[in-house]
């Protein structure tokens, strides 16, 4: 088991420098897919299935066809770095070295007594047998009953970025044509 | 599009089965891994699997975007309509327990928070389909410049 | 630096290199859609760390085995008093009484399961579909940008702006 998690670990991240390292548009969004299918294995492992599911399905599905269709709108152009990618570097350094000192007083990988684990006291597992009637699967009676309002909300994000989405790209189709003379005539 | 026969015929195979998945997903979610977020992202790249393959025209006329427009609404509308719902029976907003029924209760017909969650996640997942699908026809229909 | 929390703790830093890998990417890289990219594997990684916090050590996916669920849920049923007025209360006791032993048995021959936390899968599951239809937004806007000034090259962009 460990041998396999140490293997995906070290996959996922040979991805992430190959994707900062490679210039060619084409393969980095190759890669990004690659590097999603591989965190959606270590989800798995983590037991997350249903994230997994989600997120092999958007980032490997999805988000390649919408990177795709952009490049094909925008033209394969190269990607040439910055004259000095010292600065940058030495940055992302010092960010990442604060990032792991803080990690040291960070509750050890599945403790099962971390403060995440621990505080809402009647857990979600125990309170949801009384709650939900024999729903077996409890991140599905938490998204959508415990967090329901939560969930509302984020359904509301998704509506909204398709519209604007819409409102961005959407300009020359026939219907619009037809309508936007009209709704100049009215307005003047 | 007239080329590639392995790759049509692969898709054609393959669509139904992405769909049937996606159903899955979407009503056996409360007990197994699954909910309205991933079949609506399941469902979508079914239909945009297809729209790759046959091409803008051709999906266009399964899933009219008039039509998709619409459902981007519904499944918000559905979702917020259950919580209305829940109030006019008397509850707190998307309160489930009000829920509770007795109809046919050997057809095993949700009732409670089963079937406040059931609603739930069918508006997710009507949302997110259309959402999807309505962001892969806006890129797709986009002509360069 | 023991070696115990070595192995406690390295996921946490293989998250922080790809959280890091994705920050350098929006730094050091001009293309525009390089830079989603980029962010694309920074919020890839936080959803990764929140899982790698919902783990409990011997723990297995957040869903119930049906058989208990449903056990439980008689259970709660037969002891509730809203469904006491029915008339065939006996029976609904009777099954659930049979339904509570075969529950037992099952847990008993699983001795006690223990569950990793729900609660990051939840907010993460969200986070991932919120994140892909904002991605498609930025990219949206990177198909306009590319339109109006024709070109992705953030210097370029802002050499046109500078220079009219």
């Amino acid at each position: 088991m460990n041998l396999i998690v140490f293997a995906l670990l070290a996959l996922l991240a040979i991805t992430a420098v190959a994707i900062a390292q490679l210039r060619e548009l084409w393969a980095v969004i190759m890669f990004t897919g690659i590097y999603s299918f591989l965190s959606a294995s270590w989800m798995i492992i983590l037991d997350a299935p249903d994230v997994a599911f989600t997120e092999a399905a958007v980032g490997a599905g999805i988000s390649t066809v919408l990177m795709l269709s952009t490049m094909a709108l925008t033209g394969k152009a190269e990607d040439i770095p910055r004259k000095s990618s010292v600065v940058p570097l030495f940055v992302v350094i010092v960010t990442g070295a604060t990032l792991v000192y803080g990690t040291l007083d960070m509750p050890h990988f599945g403790s099962p007594d971390a403060p995440v684990q621990v505080y809402p006291d009647p857990s979600f597992v125990e309170r949801s047998e009384a709650d939900m009637h024999g729903l077996p699967n409890v991140v599905t009676a938490l998204l959508a009953s415990y967090r329901g309002y939560d969930t509302l909300g984020e359904t509301t994000v998704v509506l909204t970025a398709g519209i604007a989405v819409l409102l961005i790209l959407r300009k020359n189709e026939d219907e619009q044509d037809d309508t936007a003379p009209l709704a100049r005539n009215k307005s003047s | 599009m007239t080329g590639f026969p392995i790759i049509r015929i692969i898709t054609k195979l393959l669509i139904p089965y992405i769909l049937l998945f996606a159903f899955y997903v979407q009503f056996h979610g409360d007990y197994g891994p699954g909910g309205g977020f991933q079949a609506g992202v399941i469902f979508a790249s079914g239909l945009i699997l297809y729209g790759l393959v046959f091409g803008l025209h051709a999906i266009k006329k399964v899933a009219p975007p008039i039509v998709i427009e619409k459902c981007m609404a519904l499944g918000v509308l559905i979702y917020a309509g259950t919580g209305v719902l829940t109030m006019a029976l008397g509850g707190k907003f998307l309160d489930y327990s009000v829920l509770e029924h007795d109809v046919l209760p050997h057809w095993h017909v949700p009732s409670g928070q089963h079937l406040g969650i059931f609603l739930v996640e069918l508006g997710v997942g009507i949302t997110v389909t259309a959402v999807m699908t309505m962001i892969f026809y806006a890129f797709a229909g986009r002509k360069q410049v | 630096m023991t070696l115990e929390s070595v192995a406690g703790l390295y996921n946490y830093w293989v998250v922080i290199f790809l959280m890091m890998t994705g920050f350098y990417i929006v730094l050091a890289r001009k293309n525009l859609i390089k830079s989603v990219i980029g962010l694309n594997i920074f919020q890839t990684s936080v959803f990764l760390l929140y899982i790698t916090m919902g783990k409990v050590e011997g723990g297995t996916a957040p869903i119930v085995p049906p058989a208990i669920a449903a056990a439980q849920a008689h259970a709660a049923h037969g002891s509730d008093a809203g469904h006491a007025a029915t008339p065939h209360v006996e029976g609904a006791h009777e099954v659930a009484h049979a339904a509570l032993q075969h529950g037992g048995e099952l847990a008993s021959t699983t001795t006690e399961i223990i569950y990793s936390n729900p609660l990051p899968s939840v907010l993460m599951l969200t986070a991932i579909v919120v994140g892909i239809a904002t991605t498609a937004l930025a990219l949206a806007l990177v198909v306009r940008i590319r339109e109006d000034y024709g070109t992705v090259d953030e210097e370029r962009i802002l050499e046109l702006d500078r220079g009219e």
